[in-house]
Order: C-alpha cells, then structure tokens, then sequence
C-alpha cells in the first residue's frame, strides 16, 4: 500500500530533465519513450540484420558473376526510384503513373551535365556525380514542385490519369528535344560518373560493374536512410494522416495542399536520383525508355515489395529487376516458351505478364508485399511454438 | 475551309472510337467507381479476335463473334480477378486492372503475329465526297455504328430491367441491394457491355489498317475523354470524345502552320493538353458530378 502512495521522491535538479529513456535489458518490445519507439533501429535485432545486409550487401562484388552483378547493380538504383514512389503513393496516398516522367528529367539532367561540351548533344562536362546526382534530383524536384498544384485538386484516380498524362507529354519532349535526347530511335550517352578522378565506368583494378555496385550501393543505403528519416518525422505522420483520411487530417490542422506538394516534391527528387544513375551501367539513354511500362514498373515494385515499407521498397526493386532473370530461365522449366524474340509465346512477353500476374497476385493474396511475407516469417519464429 | 472540314470528318470518325471506348470507362465506373484500365487489352484483343475470325465467317458475323466473344472475356476476367476484391480500395482495384491489362495484351498481342494482319472490313481506305469533302467510309461507318450503339444502349439504361437496376446501383449501391438489386449481376453486365464497346472500338480503330502490337495506344487517348466528359456521365464520354476526336484531327491537320518548331506531330499529345487544361478550370470535367465528401 504505502509503496503505491509514497510520495514522489524530491527531484533534484538534474533529475528534472526528461531522462533519456533507457532499455530494459531482455524485453526488446518494451519502449519507455516515443523517441525510443520511432528511432531508426528499434530494436537489436534490425540493428544486427541491417548491418549484416549491408555488410553482405557490400561483400557481393568480389563474389558473383559480373553480369550478375550488373542486375543487382540496377535493383539499387530502381530502389531508390521505387522509395520515391512508395513515399508519394504508399506513404502520402497519392496514386502516380507519372514517375517515369521524373525519372527521365533525372536522366536528362545529369547527362547533360556530364555530357561532352563538344559532342554533337547538349554538355557542360561536369563529370562528378557528386555534382550531377544532386542536380539531378533538384530539376525534377523542382518539376515536381510545379506539378504539384495540378494534382492537388485531384483525388484518386482522377489523380492517376492526369499523371499518366504527364508521361505521355514528357516523353513527346524529351523524343522532340533532339539537342538534349538525340531524337527518337538514336539516344544519346548517359551520364559518366567519375569521382575523385577513378571512372566508375572503365575497368581498372576492379570491373565497372563492381565501381558503379558499390557506388549506388552508397547511394541507396543515404537516400533509403533519408526516406525512412522523413517517415518517421512530422512530415511522415502528416503524410500518413493525408493517405488515411485526408478531411480529418485537413480538420486536424494537417495543411493538404501543402503535404501533397511536399510528398511530390521529394518523390521527384528521388526519381530524378534514380534517373540519374539508371543508365550509367549502360551508358546510353533514350526516349523510348520514359514510357508508361516504367512507371508501371514503380507501381509494381511499391505493391510487390511493400505499400509504405522503406524495406519493401527495396525488396521490390530487386525483383523486379531479376525479372527478367527468372523469366529467361522458365524455357528450362517450360519448354514451350522460346527464348527467342522471333517466336511465341517468349521469355520477353512472359516476363511483361510477369509484372501483371505479379501484381494482381499480390494485391489479392499478400495486400503488404514481400514485407508482409517477411513479417509473417517473423512473426511466426519470434513466437515459435506458439502459432499465434 | 476544306481542309478543316476534312480534318473534321476524321476527327468524328476518330472520335466516335474514343466515345465508344469512353462509355466502356463511365460504365465501369459508375457501377464500381473504379476506372478499369484493361479496356485497351480488351480493344486490341478484340481486333485480333476479329482478325481471325473474318475469314471464316465474313466480316459482320466475325465481328459479332469477336465481340461477343470479348464480352465474355470480360466477364471471365470481372468474375476472377476483379469480385474478390470488392470493397477493398479503388485504387486497389485499379492497379489490378493494370496487372489485368498487361496479361490480356500480351496474350492477345502474341497472336499478331508476324504476317501483316488487317480486320478484313468491307471499307479499307475508300472514301466519298460529300459536298465537295472526301470523307473516308470507315469513318462514316464509325460514326453510324457508335450512333447506333450510343441509342441502343441509352434505351437499355432507360427500358430494361437490368438496365434500372444499374443505375439505381450506380446511384445508390447499398439502397440498390435493400431494394433486392443483385449487385454482382450489375458488376457482370458492366463489365462484360464495356468489354464489348471495347471490342467494337478496336474493330474500328483496326479498319484500313492493318493490326500491330501499338494497337492499344489507341484505347489511352479515352482516357483524356472520360476526364474531360466526367467519370461518371455517359453523355459526357460521347461529347468528350468527339471533341477530343476533333481537336486531334484538326492540331494534326494544322501542325505545321502552329508549330513549326516541333518535328513530329502535335496531335498525339493534344488530347493531354486539353485534358490538363480542363482540369485547371473544372476538376471534376465538363459533365462529371462534383464529388461531395460528407464527414
């Protein structure tokens, strides 16, 4: 009894600070604080996970095949695309078609700045990425900062036609444009990373899909921490209060208009990343590329991966970018599909089903994606004998 | 003067496949607030149906197959992947449709095959002059069957049991159910009628012609009209598309007077232009119900 009603003891001065929440060893559910909830790595186990996939993650050039790795190499720059979206689309609700005209802008932008000033295209020969990645997602930021009032005004699916318009309008220009694109059927180079002198794009000491591996590796792992950064802050739960039920977040002093824009604005931003480094593998860019099955592609990725997951997000991209993978290994399976283009049905034509069957399969068995299957997995171990 | 009358004449004819397409759009959505994006899947495989089917039948049976034939795809898919997710999200469903449209058309489009393959329509590329006006027949041929099939199917909205039934379910889905309206019978018919609209689009749209894989991007352009028109108004889809059909005809026709400084031409991308711009002034298009969310 006495120990209910005993007096608080006097707090001393130091005590009064709000403590820093402190961890009760053993009972890793348990959280004292919100911060402590919402921090980055919640628990020991992400913490260990993360860093064992990165570190795998990271191990993976010296390992596998190069041709492999150049798969791998583009899941980590359709990733950070794919975040993008999931920030615009899973995260503030807002249903686009229109990222793969952002993504273009991305591409656009950073090979014009890395372009030869003398080749027959558009150059101003600032070879560092660390100059063009960031432009790159500015120009489209800014594209998508202006887009944003339009879409505004619309809701759901009204939304997603005007933005599946944007792609149609944008891939006209771009295939117009000849001095920035090369025209329709020709291209141009994309853009040519060289940092600190070492071009990422030329065999050295090591092959040009390990230099440009790691280096999106890097690229990926800041923007995934940026965009789990700003889902967790106020800008996340307005996003979050907007896609839930946007009258009573707008009642509750959530301004939509403005979050709206805001979730376009860093969508773009992380499009134009991901344009920018998309074709560096490559190293040709053109038009044709910034079409509907792009962004279809994104929206595939968010709802395959994980609606409003960072970790989803990246787990759809590589899938979709193994896609086309698995699917030339179905002739060995399937003997009937011929793995040439001249025939049909063929691997390409399956792996373009692939992305529907996919996406209608997900939606109607898994609804949360490959995240949702992880954290059944989860679930069911952290309980283990129990099934519930 | 007589260009821009020729130019119109295209555009009625082009336009009436885009009015045709449209309603496919508005009836979906009115019965399942849901813009369903497999329609241009269901045009093209419609065109190739018909393809195939013309030279056994003829072409007005082949075509009355092919369409029926669609319509029942329709149904397939609606029934399939489309009911078990009712009353999950629109933009669920939609994304589904999306999933829906890739499959149908590659499937479909893997029976184009490499042989040049034309409808086998009873018009080609011949043309009249009307007054002076050379009027393709495929486009007069257009406009009298979208009139044609636009009565039929406001008199089927307007006489028929099932008819009723839709748009008391489009204007109350719940009051529709109390009042003893089967809701899936109304998803069925929706689907399986836009199925049809869309086959007999892409009979048109295929005309004097002959069918490829891009066949589809047709079918897109409706999309520019049901925003323009208003997602849910049938009247909207036939007015949207014909001004759509014109302002496409007649940018091409004058593209190189207007825009001398761009190569190709303007008029694919007219129809999104006037689709932006009519969003700018009414958000909810030309003939759409303004969307009232009570709380």
């Amino acid at each position: 009894m006495s120990a209910v009603h005993d007096p608080a003891p006097p707090t001393t001065g130091a005590e009064a600070r709000p403590r820093r929440a402190r961890r009760v060893r053993g009972r890793t559910e348990l959280y004292t604080s919100y911060a402590q909830e919402m921090a980055l790595l919640n628990t020991r186990g992400k913490q260990l996970g993360v860093l064992a996939i990165i570190a795998v993650a990271a191990y993976l050039p010296l390992g596998v095949e190069d041709d492999i790795l150049a798969v791998l190499a583009t899941g980590l720059v359709l990733a950070i695309g794919a975040i993008g979206l999931n920030l615009l689309t899973g995260y503030a609700g807002q249903v686009s078609l229109g990222h793969a005209f952002f993504v273009g802008l991305g591409a656009y932008t950073a090979a014009v700045l890395s372009g030869d000033p003398d080749g027959r295209y558009l150059g101003f020969g600032i070879t560092n990425p660390l100059v063009w990645i960031p432009a790159a997602g500015i120009v489209a930021a800014v594209a998508g900062f202006l887009v944003a009032p339009l879409a505004t005004r619309l809701r759901g699916l009204y939304l997603a036609i005007v933005t599946l318009g944007l792609v149609f309008i944008g891939q006209y220009f771009f295939l117009e444009w000849r001095s920035l694109s090369g025209g329709a059927q020709v291209g141009r180079d994309a853009a040519t990373p060289i940092l600190f002198g070492i071009d990422l794009t030329r065999n050295g000491a090591y092959t040009d899909e390990q230099k440009l591996y790691w280096f999106f590796l890097v690229v990926l792992v800041v923007m995934a921490l940026l965009g789990r950064n700003v889902a967790r802050s106020k800008v996340g739960r307005a996003f979050a209060a907007v896609r839930d039920r946007d009258i009573a977040a707008g009642v509750m002093g959530v301004e939509l208009s403005r979050y709206k824009q805001i979730a376009f604005t860093i969508s773009s931003f992380y499009a134009g990343v991901c344009g920018s480094l998309l074709f560096c593998l490559n190293g040709h860019v053109s038009a044709e590329q910034f079409g509907l099955l792009l962004s279809v592609q994104f929206i595939a990725m968010v709802l395959i991966g994980g609606v409003a997951t960072i970790s989803g997000s990246i787990m759809g991209a590589m899938l979709i970018a193994l896609l086309p993978q698995i699917a030339a290994e179905v002739p060995h399976l399937l003997p009937f599909i011929s793995s040439s283009a001249r025939d049909s049905p063929n691997i390409f034509e399956l792996e373009i089903a692939m992305y529907g069957v996919l996406i209608i399969a997900f939606l109607l068995f898994e609804p949360r994606g490959l995240y949702g299957i992880w954290m059944r997995i989860r679930t069911y171990w952290k309980g283990f004998p129990f099934s519930y | 003067m007589n260009e821009f009358l020729t130019a119109g004449g295209v555009g009625l004819g082009n336009g009436a496949v885009y009015a045709l397409l449209a309603l496919g759009f508005v009836i979906i959505y009115k019965s399942m607030q849901v813009v369903s994006f497999a329609q241009p899947a269901f045009m093209m495989a419609g065109a190739i149906l018909v393809s195939y089917l013309t030279p056994r039948f003829g072409f007005w049976l082949g075509a009355l197959l092919g369409v029926i034939a669609i319509a029942a795809v329709a149904l397939v898919v609606e029934r399939v992947a489309i009911r078990p997710m009712v009353g999950k999200a629109v933009f669920v469903i939609a994304i589904i449709t999306i999933g829906v449209d890739i499959v149908v058309r590659v499937v479909a489009g893997s029976f184009v095959g490499v042989d040049p393959r034309s409808i086998g329509d009873p018009w080609g590329l011949g043309a009249v002059s009307l007054g002076g006006v050379r009027v393709q027949e495929r486009h007069i041929a257009a406009i009298v069957a979208a009139t044609l099939i636009v009565l039929l199917l406001f008199a089927f909205f307007r006489y028929t049991r099932i008819g009723l039934a839709m748009r008391a379910a489009a204007l109350d889905q719940e009051a529709a159910m109390a009042q003893g309206v089967s809701i899936g019978t109304v998803f069925a018919v929706s689907w399986a009628l836009a199925g049809a609209l869309a086959a007999v689009a892409g009979v048109f749209a295929a005309s004097g012609n002959v069918i490829d894989r891009s066949l589809w991007m047709v079918a897109l352009v409706a999309l520019p009209v049901i925003i323009l028109g208003g997602l849910d108004s049938l009247g909207g889809a036939v007015v949207g598309g014909l001004v759509i059909g014109l302002v496409e005809a007649i940018v091409r026709t004058y593209h190189s007077t207007w825009f001398p400084f761009l190569g190709t031409n303007t008029g694919s991308i007219a129809p999104y232009v006037v689709m932006l711009l009519v969003l700018l002034v009414r958000p909810h298009g030309l003939f759409g119900t303004k969307e009232v969310e009570r709380v």
